[in-house]
């Protein structure tokens, strides 16, 4: 069974190599969660806005600091339709002082958001990486707030490059309306007295030279985004067209009608792109990022787009890349280690125990065969500590052996028949065994459990190689002496079976 | 082929007190430096960034560093030579955060002038992980302690299972010290070498108490000394058996095994030695620096046969009804 790993063959289970061996990229990603809550309390500005605007309500001093959004009501009769509109909103928690609303929302929404966050940022990451086109990208969620990514497929710094934009790509689409009034002073006004204003200001995606100053709470959300396609300009420039889904179409489109002549601006990640003057209602729900994208880029902001926004940015905690070149190197070295011991130990137990050590050599072999064979079947990935635990196994399989037939010979010595100290060789030394391999194993699976990344392979390998061992060692080479026992009784030469000198 | 004679006893036990003395004074020495010094943690334990090159010629060290030092980022790199003249390794106490800016490229460009090279390795380790990794380290090293103790202590007896766990203790201190001496630095690897010598070594020191349990069960004799010398000695052969080709396979890692996993294979190495000797010097010895007595085994195992009888007893009875 451990055919097809040693062949290469293309049928049957075959051990993966780890990112070590064949090269590829190990990120552990963070994600800053408290990010998805401000982002979550903007959301609700937003709901809270177009519902005040549609039903004609009046609201003054809207305001959104962090994760608090604070409005006074001027209007003592919309009260109910005001408080009846929150009560919709899960999570909220509501300070009323007569007609002064404080909102922010509950610890216990916020734990929610936070898992939402980071269980979204990895079916995201991992959309994105598939429609990339990587081969088996691994994205796995590791603890409360970090995502685990390991990409085989990459052999280029180029591709890598691509994979880490891709990845770390918010992809926040916002349509917000320019503050008309303030336009001219985009360029001289500070962020904070533009936050007294309800502003705020963005730089521009051609240079951060070029300053836009717009309304912070945006009209439209990047979560109303259902598909964004790569299509080409009259000018034949890459552009990307999104469509909306009928939710963020009917407010484009009553925001679209209501402001004819101004300005709307398409921001990405906090980036300005356009800022077109508004000429007409626009319906359908479908609008086009332009800004000299290459036609890469808007390849993959549009895979960014379309596999849905990071709810929480990410931030890079630990990477590890390596070239195909060096797990070559690392390959070809620790295979050699393993060739060298095989041949160095099976050597040694053959010269010390002559025919006993063919016998426990040929249940190292068959140790060997049936380690890959299972690591196969699990579909365990090999790594570099991995084949350094395989190596030890060679080591510690054959102790099993050395142990019995030291037992063997001590009977042996004592004039006991072969075919009675072969029995209560392997008897006696059943205890000693089994104790000193439960031991190993007690450390290597806290070693599996504690252990990260590669270290895991190494504790993976030992514990099959020492489970397989006993199987081999101790069952295997006992079948072994029992199907020549005949034989062996007959030809009484301790010498050449035990390998023991003949003056005993 | 044999390299033990059978039948001598050597007398370990007389020797015994010089070594005690001797390496437990070097483990605690170990130790000492330990907390004095300290290890030297790779950047998988105190966070950092490793790149490693590898140049189609010789490469430029000087180069290189004066290269290199034209961007803050690089300030107080270490650059060595890794393996091979074509190979360097470049380390950095800095890491960078940013998911989409990318070191490898930033050498790449800062060295665009020394030569035609490949970027084969980077590794980035943010100091929060390197924490955790350390914290996670050091847990499984405990809990394999303490998860052997409790296993010898139910196969044996607590005197055994102190015994093993000082052993364990000394054969990692000693190592680690060793570790220290030698400039080794502390990665995961180093680790997972560690864990493993503590499984390991403990293997032989279990050869021997099982024949000292099993020498106690046959034997009139009531000097634990002696039943001591006569257990190590005959399982002599073996350990130092088992031991070499465990030695062997390491050798080769060592030789063989490529300079990424120069750190493991050269602690197995030590360790493996180490944990020969003190199977041998230290495991045996102790029992009897514990107070472990003979007379007093003997009686408690003879209480728990006669319980075994009695309940055998009991219930025969109460299922005949006699009772």
């Amino acid at each position: 069974m451990s055919m097809p790993t040693l062949l290469q063959s293309e049928k049957g289970a075959k051990i993966a190599l780890g990112l070590d061996l064949q090269g590829g990229l190990h990120m552990l990603l963070g994600v800053k969660t408290e990010e998805a809550i401000k982002s979550k309390v903007k959301s609700i500005a937003s709901s809270i806005k177009f519902f005040a605007q549609s039903g004609d309500i009046i609201i003054d001093d809207f305001r959104l600091d962090e994760e608090v959004l604070t409005f006074t009501l001027l209007d003592k009769d919309e009260e109910k339709k005001i408080d009846e509109m929150l009560k919709t909103i899960s999570g909220l928690e509501v300070t009323k002082e007569t007609l002064h609303y404080t909102l922010s929302l509950n610890d216990k929404e916020k734990e929610l958001i936070k898992a939402y966050a980071l269980s979204q940022a990895v079916e995201t990451i991992r959309n994105r990486l598939d429609q990339f086109g990587l081969s088996e990208p691994n994205v796995a969620k590791q603890g409360n707030d970090k995502i685990l990514v390991e990409l085989p497929g990459i052999k280029t710094a180029e591709d890598e490059q691509r994979a880490r934009e891709l990845i770390a790509k918010a992809a926040h689409l916002q349509l917000m309306a320019v503050d008309e009034k303030k336009r001219d002073r985009a360029n001289t006004m500070s962020p904070i007295e533009a936050s007294q204003y309800g502003d705020v200001i963005l730089s521009d995606a051609r240079g951060d030279n070029i300053r836009h100053i717009l309304k912070e709470i945006p009209i439209i959300d990047g979560s109303m985004l259902t598909d964004a396609k790569v299509a080409f300009s009259d000018m034949h420039q890459p552009v990307i067209n999104f469509t909306l889904n009928s939710e963020g179409a009917k407010i484009f489109g009553d925001f679209t009608a209501n402001n004819v002549g101004n300005r709307l601006a398409i921001v990405l990640d906090n980036k300005v792109y356009s800022d077109p003057v508004i000429r007409e209602r626009i319906g359908g729900g479908s609008g086009q990022i332009s800004g000299g994208f290459s036609v890469k880029e808007a390849h993959d902001v549009a895979i960014a787009l379309r596999s849905g926004a990071l709810l929480a940015p990410v931030v890079l905690l630990e990477k590890r890349s390596i070239g195909p070149s060096l797990g070559a190197d690392s390959i070809h070295a620790s295979l050699t280690a393993l060739i060298s011991g095989f041949v160095l130990v099976s050597a040694f137990m053959l010269f010390y125990y002559r025919l006993a050590g063919v016998v426990a050599n040929i249940a190292l072999i068959v140790n060997l065969f049936l380690l890959i064979a299972i690591m196969a079947l699990f579909g365990a990935t090999l790594t570099l500590p991995g084949m350094a635990g395989i190596v030890l196994t060679i080591g510690m399989a054959v102790d099993a052996n050395v142990i019995i037939n030291e037992r063997i010979r001590e009977l042996l010595r004592q004039g006991m028949p072969m075919a009675q100290a072969i029995e209560h060789g392997y008897e006696n030394a059943m205890s000693a065994i089994l104790d000193s391999n439960i031991t190993s194993i007690i450390t290597a699976l806290l070693l599996y459990v504690y252990g990260t990344g590669p270290i895991k392979g190494f504790a993976i390998s030992t514990i099959i190689g020492i489970s397989v061992s006993m199987l081999t060692a101790i069952l295997g080479t006992h079948g072994i002496y029992q199907f020549f026992m005949p034989r062996i009784e007959k030809s009484k030469n301790l010498s050449l079976w035990f390998g023991m000198k003949r003056s005993h | 082929m044999e390299f033990f004679s059978q039948h001598k006893i050597y007398d370990f036990m007389k020797v015994s007190r010089f070594f005690i003395i001797t390496t437990l004074s070097l483990a605690i020495f170990s130790i000492i430096l330990f907390f004095a010094k300290g290890l030297e943690y790779g950047i998988d334990f105190s966070g950092g960034t490793i790149v490693q090159l590898k140049y189609e010629q010789k490469a430029p060290i000087d180069k290189i560093r004066d290269d290199l030092a034209k961007d803050k980022m690089f300030s107080g790199a270490l650059i060595t030579e890794f393996g091979s003249p074509e190979e360097v390794q470049i380390r950095f106490a800095s890491t960078s955060g940013n998911v989409s800016e990318d070191v490898g490229d930033k050498v790449r460009l800062l060295l665009n002038e020394t030569g035609k090279f490949d970027v084969r390795k980077v590794d980035i380790v943010g100091p929060k992980v390197g924490g955790e990794l350390r914290q996670k380290g050091l847990m499984a090293a405990v809990l394999s302690m303490l998860g052997i103790m409790i296993y010898v202590a139910i196969r044996f007896e607590w005197t055994f299972a102190v015994a093993s766990i000082i052993t364990l203790i000394h054969d990692v201190a000693i190592t680690t010290g060793a570790l220290i001496l030698f400039h080794v630095e502390m990665s995961l690897d180093v680790l997972a070498a560690i864990l493993t010598l503590i499984g390991y070594s403990i293997n032989d020191t279990i050869i021997i108490y099982d024949r000292i349990r099993e020498e106690l069960k046959s034997t009139k004799d009531m000097d634990l000394m002696h039943v001591i010398n006569i257990s190590v000695s005959k399982t002599l052969s073996r350990t130092i058996l088992t031991v070499l080709t465990v030695f062997f396979v390491v050798l080769t890692l060592y030789v063989f095994g490529g300079e990424i996993i120069h750190g493991f294979s050269f602690t197995m190495l030590l360790g493996v030695i180490i944990g020969c000797y003190s199977s041998i010097f230290i495991s045996a010895p102790f029992l009897k620096l514990l107070g472990f007595s003979v007379e007093e085994y003997k009686n408690r195992i003879a209480l728990k046969e006669k319980n075994k009888i009695e309940k055998v007893k009991m219930r025969s009875q109460y299922e005949k009804g006699t009772v």
